[in-house]
């Protein structure tokens, strides 16, 4: 045995030694696993702190040291640390082992004595590991300073100002004609009742004209290829029917359509727009595009109103879509939400009851631009209600559709409380199960309705119905529910009921993610690195997230989490070039058989295959080091750094020690 | 943290082991302790203003220990089994089990009928149980005539209309198996255990 | 097709109009019915009130005979209340083995033994709507029920709590379908899997009569010529208290309550006697009489949106269901 190896065992404060008995473990690692090379076996309260980490570099240098473990947390907290140690220290760090006392032992057991042979095995499966390592050089690849933004939202616009305004160049990429996402359909934000697009509108109009800004909107993206600092990204650019050069957004062309349909997006199905549309006046870019569904022209090959009246000559009928490809070295996914379809719980009424409307609807209908130019009038859009009934977590907190608190709903119901009792005087119901008002300003606004004179009574909303019980029922809508602090079920007859739908992950997040190589969580929400210390992160280098397609969440939170995910891309692009683990997965060409089954396994997409050859390749720019292709490998041709078959069959050996001298056991 | 070691070091108080009883009584999985108190049941129910406690109130004074207030409640014998408040409840409690679980308790507790539906249980399963058939004319007849004696007026036209319409029997009928359907009941009821 | 029949206590006496009816409309459609040998009462929601095993055992008997009757592995229960005990028996006994084998302890008294599993239990609504189809009633049609409008009632049983899911539980569509099917006009009738109101006349006679009374009421505001059902409690409490509720509410409605297969017995044809019509209370002559007449102010159609003085906003489309 020629290696010099040292254990260090961390308390992690009780964590670890409330339940595992390190100075025992340390003890015993120094004496029995002597004669597997550990020269030292220390243990330490904080092993992570500044004085932990020095005992190993100590131990480093004085003992000559030439492996190290560490049985401390995981190595998704700490291993850097530790192995920044060694480093620093002269120790290449890729000869330091982690291994878990913490989420693998002392907190999943509460018997200390057994909890505590457990470490003794799991850190002699370390050191047999350790033996095993290699010194590696970490891959440095350099990383194209473009970037992609995928989603034209508010989360989607500031982080692309952000990164814009840093000077390197930005894609914006935007599903619908025009950027703004959903907040460009509100009349007002909470709780300043600012309005929404006086400051939204800004923002885009700087996003239209930016220099570094390329808005490719009308447009998805197709697939990604690539890692980390060089991104390859397919786009499809869906035709106008406009040419963009042309145009001059006169608007002519949609005031000439003879042909109106229901706008089932921008309007959320309570206006119309023409074939050939801007979403909004303040639409950005201002080309129109045509609605070939629902042209007359694409239907009957007959109307061409729009040509005729064009000044310019920017109708083209025979536009075709494009494929665009680019080169980014990073890309931050802001998909945000959809609604929650409350057609969905049918004793609510949407799609049933004329007078039921879902929150969109209703933010459309109050806003200044909408098909009522802010009216708040009843279905019939003539008649103002008396009585508005506001229901909470629809759709949200409830088992039968999605279990999480939708974060918005409760303070969104107070501004619609606020919005139709100035507008109309009418008297206001808000339903709710519990109120949720914990940002700045929230509890104040909630004050002020109060002050105002709304209604809040505490009970989920039963069912609403236009079947009267008694004479003042007739001909109106009827609230059941219980008014829980007095125990009573109660009949409130209303004139207009606003259901406050709760957000839901887009419905084609899971395909967006898996295209991304990111996971979704059982909710539908892209799952962030870490829920706390790395919510814009994701646990595939390069993309990051933000808004609402992470969770549910405001404006403000959604601007917050963009600027992040900025300055994290501009952090990256300044570094010119990244290191990327050495831990990577290589393929035996003379052992590979050309099967294919490691290509689909990847979850990151490394595998190439070389069908001149019949044999697969791993890019290890690609490569996380997942290690799933080596164990679905069924010719045994993968192997992975730091995880060869020896060093897990070692530490296997290691763990049931059965590298122990009899005596010792 | 395994169940066992949980309930070492959390002791049963008597309000969670009221709660649990109503639970173990309650086929099939319910969650009593996962009642945000929305009033969904309360608010469903088409029989609450007879009750004299909603459905959740209830939930909550399981919660809170309270058996003697419970199980003299009349809220379960009015529940009319619609399910409305099951299959609306957010949290999936399976309240109108839970309902007939609190009826069985109060009867097997002897607490005092809270109001005539109790008995109207038991007079129908004696029908059940002494002739393996339901008897309309004589449950309807003998239960009138025990809680509201003038109440016989009012049905009479209905009943005289149900009897020339052939629709109502006026004698019982017996199953032929009756004494093994007796057997297997007075078995039943050998091991039912109410905890 | 062959089916195990499970006509439970009402059919026998109250409702035999649903059971006459049931058995007349089978023949046509190629249903046979073989009716489960000396069946007990399914307990209704009483006996589960006050012993839970003796419940189930009084099911499983039933359950146990209908395996021994006829071993076809499908029961037909016309009753919505017999239809929800049977299936809750067979479903916590599958669920809960521990309670299976106390049943069959029971069972054993009486030397009987269920198998959890072994019989599927099924609404009669449900197997001339899934097993028989829409298509193959409408081509019995003989005397399509056109004129007449028509209050579709589930009740609740068939509804929830869904143990045996074939429909919505708020709001059910497969007998409005099968009514349209057979011609009729089905109104816009909400309450449908609303509560009769179960025993409530009998404990508590004013909360009984009211919850019959909105029924009632509703389906008259709503045009109804007559409401339809699928269970013997619905009927009853609509039909035979319906004399009772206006006398305490001091109305005058008259709305006759049908059940669906007499209903289809009427549209294939089949004389009125012979499925027990006439024996209903509130008597459905007048009403039946409107079938074959043209409805009244045809107007066609839905009102058009887009006119330029319209200014109603449009509304969201009903959501329509996988």
């Amino acid at each position: 045995m020629t290696e010099k190896i040292g254990v260090y065992i961390c308390h992690c404060g009780s964590n670890i030694a409330g339940t595992v008995d390190c100075p025992e473990v340390s003890r015993w690692a120094a004496e029995a696993l002597k004669a597997r090379g550990v020269v030292v076996a220390r243990d330490y309260k904080f092993m992570c702190s500044s004085l932990g980490q020095e005992l190993i570099e100590k131990d480093i240098k004085e003992l000559g040291l030439t492996r190290v473990v560490v049985g401390a947390c995981s190595p998704h907290l700490h291993e850097p640390t530790f192995r920044g140690a060694c480093g620093r220290a002269g120790l290449n760090p890729y000869l330091c082992e982690m291994v878990s006392l913490r989420e693998q032992v002392s907190w999943v057991h509460t018997d200390k004595a057994a909890a505590t042979a457990k470490a003794k095995a799991v850190v002699s499966g370390g050191v047999e590991r350790v033996i095993h390592h290699e010194p590696l050089e970490s891959l440095r690849v350099p990383i194209h300073p473009a970037t992609l933004i995928v989603g034209g939202g508010i989360a989607g616009i500031q982080a692309a100002l952000e990164i814009a305004d840093s000077g390197t160049p930005v894609y914006l990429v935007e599903r619908e004609p025009s950027i703004g996402g959903h907040m460009a359909q509100f009349d007002k934000t909470f709780p300043t009742l600012d309005c929404s697009a006086c400051i939204l509108t800004p923002k885009m109009v700087t996003v239209g004209a930016h220099p570094n800004i390329t808005m490719l909107t009308y447009a998805e993206v197709t697939n990604v290829d690539g890692f980390v600092g060089n991104f390859a990204v397919t786009i499809r650019q869906k035709p106008r029917y406009v040419k963009a050069d042309l145009c001059n957004g006169c608007a002519v062309c949609e005031e000439k359509c003879p042909k109106k349909v229901v706008d089932e997006v921008f309007e959320a199905g309570l206006g119309y727009r023409k074939v050939i549309y801007r979403p909004f006046a303040q639409a950005v870019p201002k080309y129109p595009v045509i609605d070939r569904e629902n042209c007359t022209f694409f239907l009957k090959g007959t109307c061409k109103a729009c040509e005729k009246f064009c000044p310019t000559g920017a109708i083209d009928f025979e536009q075709k879509e494009e494929i665009i490809t680019i080169q980014v070295g990073n890309i931050i996914l802001a998909t945000g939400f959809d609604l929650f379809d409350a057609r969905r719980i049918p004793q609510f009424g949407l799609g049933r009851l004329p007078n039921v409307f879902s929150s969109l609807e209703f933010e459309r209908l109050c806003n200044a631009a909408g098909p009522t130019n802010g009216r708040v009038v009843m279905r019939d859009g003539v008649t103002t209600p008396r009585a508005v009934g506001i229901v909470h977590c629809v759709g949200s907190r409830d088992k039968h559709y999605n279990n999480y608190c939708s974060s918005i709903c409760c303070m969104q119901s107070l501004k619609f409380a606020h919005l139709v009792e100035e507008r109309t005087g009418a008297t206001v119901y808000n339903f709710y199960i519990d109120m949720r008002t914990p940002a700045k300003g929230y509890d104040e606004f909630y004050q002020r309705l109060l002050e105002e004179g709304v209604i809040f009574i505490r009970g989920r909303v039963a069912e609403v119905t236009d079947v009267p019980q008694r004479p003042e029922e007739e001909g109106r809508l009827v609230v059941q529910v219980e008014d829980t602090l007095i125990g009573q079920q109660r009949r409130i007859p209303l004139d207009m009921v606003i259901l406050s739908a709760g957000l839901e992950p887009r419905h084609d997040a899971k395909q967006v993610a898996k295209m991304f190589g990111i996971s979704c969580s059982a909710d539908g929400w892209y799952i962030e690195k870490h829920p706390k210390l790395d919510p814009i992160a994701t646990m595939t280098e390069g993309i990051y997230i933000a808004g609402v397609a992470q969770g549910p969440k405001d404006i403000p939170a959604s601007v917050a989490q963009g600027a992040a995910a900025a300055a994290r891309v501009i952090g990256r692009i300044q570094q010119k070039e990244i290191a990327l683990e050495p831990v990577r997965a290589s393929i035996d060409e003379t052992r590979c058989s050309g099967c294919r089954i490691c290509n689909n396994m990847c979850p990151f997409n490394a595998i190439l295959y070389h069908a001149d050859k019949a044999v697969s390749e791993v890019n290890p720019a690609l490569c996380q080091g997942c290690g799933t292709c080596v164990a679905a490998c069924p010719a045994g041709a993968i192997s992975g750094t730091v995880f060869s078959d020896q060093q897990v069959l070692s530490q296997l050996e290691g763990l049931l020690l059965r590298n122990l001298q009899p005596a010792t056991v | 943290m395994t169940s066992a070691t949980a309930e070492a070091s959390h002791p049963v108080t008597v309000e969670k082991k009221f709660m649990q009883q109503v639970m173990v009584n309650t086929p099939g999985e319910t969650h009593l302790e996962m009642c945000i108190q929305c009033g969904s049941c309360g608010g469903s129910c088409p029989s609450a203003a007879e009750m004299d406690h909603t459905p959740r109130s209830l939930i909550a004074l399981i919660r809170a220990g309270n058996f003697e207030e419970v199980l003299s409640s009349n809220t379960p014998w009015y529940c009319v089994s619609c399910y409305y408040c099951t299959v609306r409840c957010p949290q999936e409690i399976h309240i109108t089990d839970v309902m007939y679980t609190l009826k069985r308790m109060a009867v097997h507790a002897g607490i005092k009928d809270p109001c005539a539906a109790p008995d109207f249980s038991k007079t129908f399963v004696s029908w059940v149980e002494n002739y393996g058939r339901a008897f309309e004319l004589g449950l309807m007849s003998m239960f009138r005539l025990r809680h509201d004696p003038l109440g016989v007026l009012r049905i009479t036209d209905m009943a005289v209309g149900m009897v020339s319409k052939g629709r109502m029997d006026l004698a019982p009928k017996s199953i032929k198996g009756l004494k093994s359907l007796k057997a297997i009941i007075a078995r039943a009821k050998a091991l039912e255990v109410v905890a | 097709m062959k089916y195990g029949y499970f006509p439970g206590c009402s059919l026998e006496r109250n409702a035999a109009a649903y059971d006459k009816s049931a058995r007349a409309v089978a023949e046509p459609l190629g249903m046979e019915f073989v009716e489960v040998e000396d069946w007990n009462c399914c307990g209704a929601t009483e006996y589960i009130s006050l012993n839970l095993l003796a419940s189930y055992a009084l099911s499983a008997r039933n359950l146990a005979q209908a395996v021994r009757t006829d071993g076809l592995g499908e029961l037909v229960a016309p009753c919505s209340a017999c239809y929800l005990n049977l299936t809750k028996c067979d479903k916590s006994m599958r669920e809960s083995p521990s309670l299976a084998a106390k049943v069959n302890e029971a069972l054993a008294a009486g030397g009987l033994s269920y198998k959890p599993g072994s019989m599927r239990v099924r609404h009669l609504l449900d197997v001339i709507v899934n097993d028989i189809g829409f298509e193959a009633l409408r081509a019995k049609v003989t005397r399509p029920l056109t004129g007449l409008k028509v209050a579709p009632f589930y009740g609740c049983f068939v509804a929830r709590p869904g143990y045996v899911q074939f429909d919505d539980t708020e709001f059910p569509v497969t007998l409005d379908r099968l009514l349209q099917a057979l011609g009729a006009e089905v109104v816009d009738f909400p309450l449908k899997a609303q509560c009769c109101g179960g025993h409530m006349t009998q404990i508590s006679e004013g909360m009984g009569l009211e919850m019959i009374r909105r029924l009632v009421k509703t389906a008259d505001d709503r045009g109804a010529d007559l409401i339809v059902t699928i269970c013997p409690m619905c009927q009853l409490n609509l039909d035979a208290f319906q004399g009772a509720m206006n006398r305490h509410f001091g109305l005058n409605l008259h709305v006759p309550v049908l059940y669906f297969t007499q209903m289809m017995g009427l549209a294939f044809g089949l004389d009125q006697a012979a499925l027990g019509i006439g024996s209903e209370l509130v008597s459905s002559r007048a009403a039946l009489a409107a079938i074959g007449a043209t409805p009244e102010g045809e107007a066609g159609g839905p009102p058009k949106r887009v006119k330029k003085d319209d200014k109603a906003l449009p509304m969201p489309a009903p959501l329509v269901r996988a």
